[in-house]
């Protein structure tokens, strides 16, 4: 892969060194016009580690994580991934803005799963999984499409190779989008709402993907509002409200014995909601665990 | 609600003022209804157009003979092949502008969106028939062109516009530049209709934004830009017979050159027509194929070939379902 120039930023602080988090927001602020979204923001997430990001709608999740691959551009503040500065570069004490080319290099390392699958619908799983590996990366078809298939059969859908995304069920086109992500090798998985677009049934073989994954050690920030799921696997969980971390620690302080009233009030309205979901419809192959929050059984 | 078996108990307890007798009503015929104005107005066609074909067969000022001794006449045929080569130049030519032009229009650079509608703006708005007379008399505008520096008077070549200008020049250059304004706002209209999480999600691939246009939006974009495009490919065709105004022997100025000489108007307008006719027909059915091609992926993309769409009598078949069955009786047909 010709990496003709870097777009690294030297190392600041050697206090950054010591523990380097994969992926570090330093006062990240962003602004439509004069609403505010992002008030002043600083997360860092350790490698490996699997962060889940909760909050109402409009608090500003959403956006966090589209300033993290630049899809959004941060009004100021400073995102660093792997040690390489997001969208901008340092010089001479002041920040350029990179260029377009530039900042797609530094996307590749960074895989995103968007609430509403965004495959590509002219093309077969196959051709979307393998898109990104061969016109980017520069990989061959014929590594890429053996890759695809191993990705594939990770997620339980190797017989959809072939499939266009339009015949598939919201779970498959988003375990395909999974797929397609990881085929990047990317240092880092962002999940915006992964689950919200489906169907309450398809949501179990969704999340039993992104189990799998965060099994195997890859940093995850996972929007969420898939409470159970968060207890279960995140390393840490932030709750945002109003474009501000109100509230971050392990699953069992947030979830279980949270110290905040806005997030005691915004678990109430949640689990509310999700018991009265998931009686309903989840599959055997979701383990429900919504039921023991208030209980706090985490070990 | 009603089950066969227990229809004597369920009547028993309805009261049906004024029902026919129910064991009857299974066996009866349903009559669909009977449309007796389209067949009226129907009739009236079918006879209006027999009384016009027979004209065809009758009316000696059709000249059949005449349009059978030219339809493959070497003047004719040179002059259609002329015309496939107008429309294939400046469509290929219209449609990269138009693609440009979209592109442009797009642009966060207020001197490149502007100037891309004010293009738009004015080649939309000026007859194409304008336009071609501009371009053919532009040599009383500009009597030079030449390649320099502006505002420095360093000329590097310069020639005669009367002799670069040639009458196949101008007809080029006004269909392809009236072409692109239209086109560009097709190609527009099918580049807004492409979602914007597509373009996210190539994003977020780290594809560069060429590539995005290329491999994702453009593609996608094809499904809604292809049906006007095929309808502007055979506008264009019928089009080209407007340049025989600038002199240029395309498929209508050669019939005219022919017809010039030997008075013989009617039948060399139907030589022409005929062409065209054919022309487009082989169009429309290539448009088909190509909508066909593009729409991978998307439900309502036509499945079966046009042949067999073209064949398929439109037959109703008396479908139980759709006859009118008293609600009390629908449980029954499905036994």
């Amino acid at each position: 892969m010709p990496e003709s120039r870097t777009v690294s930023s030297p190392q600041p602080a050697a206090a950054r060194e010591a523990a380097r988090p994969m992926v570090e927001l330093r006062a990240v602020r962003k602004s439509f016009g004069s609403t505010e979204v992002l008030s002043g923001i600083d997360l860092e997430v350790a490698e490996s580690e699997v962060m889940c990001l909760i909050g109402p709608s409009g608090s500003g999740k959403s956006t966090l994580l589209r300033c993290i691959n630049h899809i959004e551009r941060l009004t100021s503040g400073r995102i660093y991934v792997d040690g390489q500065m997001i969208g901008y570069d340092e010089r001479g004490g002041r920040f350029h803005e990179l260029r377009e080319r530039d900042i797609a290099r530094q996307r590749r390392d960074i895989g995103m799963v968007f609430q509403g699958f965004n495959l590509f619908p002219h093309m077969t799983v196959e051709q979307n999984i393998i898109e990104g590996p061969v016109g980017v990366r520069g990989a061959t078809p014929a590594a890429a499409r053996e890759e695809a298939r191993a990705l594939l059969e990770r997620v339980g859908l190797a017989d959809k190779i072939h499939a266009y995304p339009n015949q598939l069920s919201g779970g498959q086109k988003q375990r395909v989008a999974i797929a397609r992500a990881l085929a990047m090798h990317p240092k880092v998985m962002l999940f915006d709402e992964p689950t919200s677009a489906l169907d309450p049934e398809l949501v179990g073989e969704v999340l039993e993907v992104m189990r799998d994954l965060a099994a195997s050690g890859m940093t995850m920030i996972v929007v969420t509002h898939e409470i159970a799921f968060a207890r279960e696997v995140a390393d840490r969980v932030v709750f945002m409200a109003d474009g501000d971390i109100v509230e971050q620690g392990t699953p069992r302080d947030v979830l279980v014995t949270p110290s905040h009233p806005r997030t005691r009030a915004f678990l109430r309205g949640v689990l509310v909601e999700a018991n009265g979901q998931d009686r309903g419809s989840s599959g055997p192959a979701v383990p429900t665990h919504v039921d023991g929050i208030h209980e706090g059984a985490i070990s | 609600m009603t089950d066969t078996r227990s229809r004597p108990a369920v009547s028993a307890h309805v009261p049906a003022p004024s029902s026919a007798p129910e064991a009857d009503a299974r066996d009866m015929k349903v009559v669909s209804v009977r449309h007796y104005g389209r067949w009226a107005v129907a009739a009236v066609i079918v006879v209006a157009l027999a009384a016009f074909v027979e004209t065809l067969f009758t009316n000696p000022n059709y000249r059949w003979d005449v349009v059978g001794r030219f339809f493959f006449s070497p003047r004719i045929l040179d002059g259609l092949l002329h015309t496939l080569e107008l429309t294939v130049i400046a469509m290929v030519i219209g449609i990269v502008l138009g693609l440009v032009v979209a592109i442009m229009r797009q642009s966060p650079n207020p001197v490149l969106s502007g100037a891309a509608g004010l293009y738009i703006w004015f080649f939309r708005g000026t007859p194409v028939f304008v336009q071609l007379l501009f371009w053919g008399y532009i040599a009383a505008l500009y009597p030079t062109v030449s390649l320099g520096i502006p505002f420095t008077g360093i000329d590097l070549a310069s020639a005669d516009t009367r002799t670069l200008m040639t009458p196949w020049l101008a007809a080029v250059l006004g269909l392809s530049l009236n072409e692109g304004a239209y086109m560009a706002e097709i190609v527009r209209g099918g580049l807004n209709a492409v979602d914007q999480g597509q373009r996210e999600a190539g994003q977020a691939l780290g594809m560069s934004k060429a590539r995005i246009m290329r491999r994702v939006v453009l593609p996608q974009a094809m499904r809604v830009i292809l049906p006007p495009t095929g309808n502007n490919v055979i506008s264009m065709l019928k089009t080209t017979s407007v340049v025989s105004v600038l002199a240029f022997p395309e498929l209508l100025y050669s019939a005219q050159l022919i017809y010039a000489v030997n008075y013989l108007t009617i039948p060399l307008l139907i030589v022409a027509s005929i062409w065209y006719l054919i022309v487009t027909t082989v169009l429309t059915a290539g448009q088909y194929q190509l909508e066909r091609h593009f729409g991978q992926g998307h439900a309502h993309a036509p499945e079966e070939p046009m042949w067999r769409r073209l064949t398929r009598m439109q037959r109703r078949t008396p479908a139980r379902s759709t006859a009118p069955i008293p609600a009390s009786e629908k449980e029954d047909t499905r036994a």
